[in-house]
């Protein structure tokens, strides 16, 4: 059997060598197929990796509240007008809630900042030390301000890589630069690691932190004392995020002293939320990509099928001189199904190396991030292996029932 | 004790649309082992019935057709195939080769269907198409070779699995006379060496190398005579 396989795959090469056009225009439906498949893939996989890593960069296991909406007189203000959310709400979420290892909070204004001649706008945000820690900030100089810096309203900022940039000449050292925020003068403590883009595709990197009490008494102002725009926790394992949230939810209604017929006056998302809106995309994109390679290999493989056909009927006379001379039913059908096999083997050979230099191509100029990973190349060979086993059933079957005589004398 | 080859009262029915066209009529026939036997009749006599029956290929619809004692019309498609893979070697008018494909592998054809080893299934290819002086041209596509040629590589392709029973049908209808000599001459060695032949010709002289020349007429034996002492009989 080992030789007859061996052979039939030589015969059945030297075959579509002979005939490389016609070969070539039948290969074509799982070229493209399996060609776009690969390059979407590694694409997708790419923007994947690269929302992921974005949703990473908003720091581990992170739940964000959100003042709900306001409604006065009939006015509804929108997604947090309202300013429920208090610094005691997180101070008192951390008391109550064992599974948080963090509670933080943030006010966020775009201002002016001025350094020397130079100035900038961008978003101040007031935050408790804690909010640091939760956000995975880590710092390419300085450090972080303290709970000490905190309570006395320090006039300590931390910036992001955009602001320095903008606000500092090169090769200026901004750790220990003062900076002027509406005219109050900040110290600058720290130089924050850049994140680059979030999710969302804003420049996380445009960032100044300053304690949040310094931020509400001496750069905002405020209605009231301690009303803050989000609040942040973060627990320590993933797996205690639903659960976590469940706890923040009774526990901010609680304070809130909503009635149970009453809706939530806040919204609390985990950063899982927040992934899966991107992954929502991926699906689609997924399903979309999935549509058109069966349809391309559906078509490939009509294309094998015919041009087998065709095959059967000018071989005629060579399957009954096969039969004469000793083979059998499964002999033929073998033949004929390996040839299908290997030309739609060949076709999705081409169409991973078309579909990988795509990839590569779109890197190159389009600048799109883009992962190939084996695990494409393996189920698109083994889809056009399919393709071929299936399609060339019919024709193979069809081959094998030809009568010995009638094809000997098939003219 | 049964012939090598044994036909009792073969018929073969065709059915053309609505109309049944009796290609054998009760066709009875012995051939000994060792036998050169020429088939003659003019067309329509029911030769190349009696070759496809002979030599496996279709079953009579009626009648019993014994090879080395065993009923053909009671074995399977696959057991058949065997038959013809292990038994009997066909060389036909139009060669019937390959097309585009080297004297090797046509030689080589039947024993793909074995399970052989590959170099081994090589081997025998060289060798029979020594046997058919055409060594040196194991590389030779068919269009490369002529006529005679290529209905020695047939030959080859026949005797490669050292069959027992040979069936010409008409192998010189398409060669010029020098290479049909060569050709007879080829096959009357081979009968020599034991094999037995069946050869079906509408050429007298062709005829005149077989030992015993049966005539058909209407699907029925007109005429059974033997024309030469048998190679075998001689031994005997």
């Amino acid at each position: 059997m080992p030789a007859f396989i061996w052979l039939t795959v030589m015969t059945a090469l030297r075959i579509l060598a002979r005939n490389r056009l016609r070969a070539g225009l039948t290969m074509l439906g799982i070229v493209i197929g399996v060609g776009a498949v690969i390059a979407m893939v590694s694409i997708g996989e790419g923007a994947k990796r690269a929302v992921q890593a974005q949703i990473a960069t908003m720091g581990t296991n992170v739940i964000i509240v959100w003042p709900g909406a306001t409604t006065v007189s009939g006015v509804r203000g929108g997604q947090g007008g309202a300013v429920t959310l208090t610094v005691s709400d997180a101070l008192d979420l951390k008391k109550k809630i064992p599974l948080l290892s963090e509670t933080g909070w943030a006010r966020r204004e775009v201002m002016q900042m001025v350094n020397g001649n130079r100035n900038w706008n961008g978003p101040i945000n007031g935050v408790s030390p804690s909010y640091l820690t939760i956000r995975d900030w880590a710092f390419s100089s300085g450090g972080p301000f303290t709970q000490a810096d905190l309570d006395s309203a320090a006039r300590v900022a931390l910036i992001g890589q955009t602001i320095v940039d903008n606000l500092f000449d090169e090769g200026e050292e901004p750790v220990g630069a003062v900076i002027r925020i509406r005219n109050v003068p900040f110290r600058v403590i720290g130089v924050l690691s850049p994140k680059g883009q979030s999710a969302q595709g804003s420049d996380q990197d445009d960032v100044i932190f300053i304690p949040f009490t310094t931020a509400e008494r001496k750069v905002f102002g405020t209605m009231f004392l301690g009303s803050v725009a989000a609040l942040f926790a973060s627990t320590d394992r993933p797996e205690d995020l639903p659960e976590a949230v469940e706890r923040i939810r009774e526990v901010l209604r609680g304070r809130h002293r909503l009635q149970a017929e009453q809706a939530d006056d806040f919204t609390v998302k985990t950063q899982v939320d927040i992934g899966k809106v991107q992954e929502g995309t991926n699906y689609t994109l997924t399903l979309l990509l999935f549509s058109v390679a069966s349809v391309s290999l559906l078509v490939g493989g009509i294309g094998i099928m015919n041009i087998l056909l065709v095959s059967v009927t000018e071989r005629t006379r060579e399957i009954g001189v096969r039969m004469a001379v000793g083979a059998k039913r499964r002999h033929i059908v073998m033949q004929f199904l390996i040839e299908a096999m290997t030309l739609s083997l060949l076709g999705g050979a081409v169409g991973v190396v078309l579909g990988v230099v795509g990839a590569k191509l779109t890197t190159v100029v389009a600048g799109w991030p883009t992962v190939i990973s084996t695990d494409v190349i393996l189920i698109a060979f083994f889809f056009s292996l399919a393709v071929g086993l299936f399609f060339g059933l019919y024709p193979a079957n069809k081959a094998s029932r030809l009568n010995p005589i009638e094809a000997l004398r098939y003219e | 004790m049964h012939s090598f080859i044994q036909c009792d009262d073969i018929w073969k029915v065709y059915r053309l649309g609505d109309v049944d066209v009796q290609a054998l009529g009760g066709l009875s026939l012995r051939i000994e082992k060792g036998e050169f036997v020429a088939v003659m009749g003019s067309s329509g006599s029911g030769k190349s019935t009696l070759m496809n029956i002979l030599g496996c290929l279709d079953r009579p619809t009626k009648g019993r057709y014994r090879l080395e004692g065993r009923d053909v019309g009671e074995l399977q498609a696959d057991q058949l195939a065997d038959i013809r893979n292990r038994e009997i070697g066909f060389v036909f008018q139009s060669f019937n080769l390959i097309p585009r494909t080297s004297a090797l592998e046509n030689a080589q054809l039947p024993l793909l269907y074995r399970g052989l080893p590959l170099a081994e299934q090589r081997a025998m290819a060289v060798r029979v198409l020594q046997r058919v002086g055409l060594a040196g041209r194991e590389h030779h596509y068919s269009t490369q070779l002529s006529g005679g040629q290529q209905q020695r590589v047939a030959i080859a392709r026949a005797l490669i699995t050292s069959p027992s029973l040979l069936l010409a049908d008409e192998p010189t209808g398409n060669l010029d006379t020098q290479s049909s000599r060569e050709i007879m001459t080829m096959l009357d060695a081979l009968n020599g060496e034991g094999i037995t032949i069946i050869l079906v010709t509408h050429e007298a002289d062709i005829a005149a190398y077989a030992r015993r020349e049966i005539v058909l007429k209407d699907g029925k034996v007109l005429s059974d005579r033997m024309t030469k002492p048998s190679a075998q009989s001689v031994e005997v």
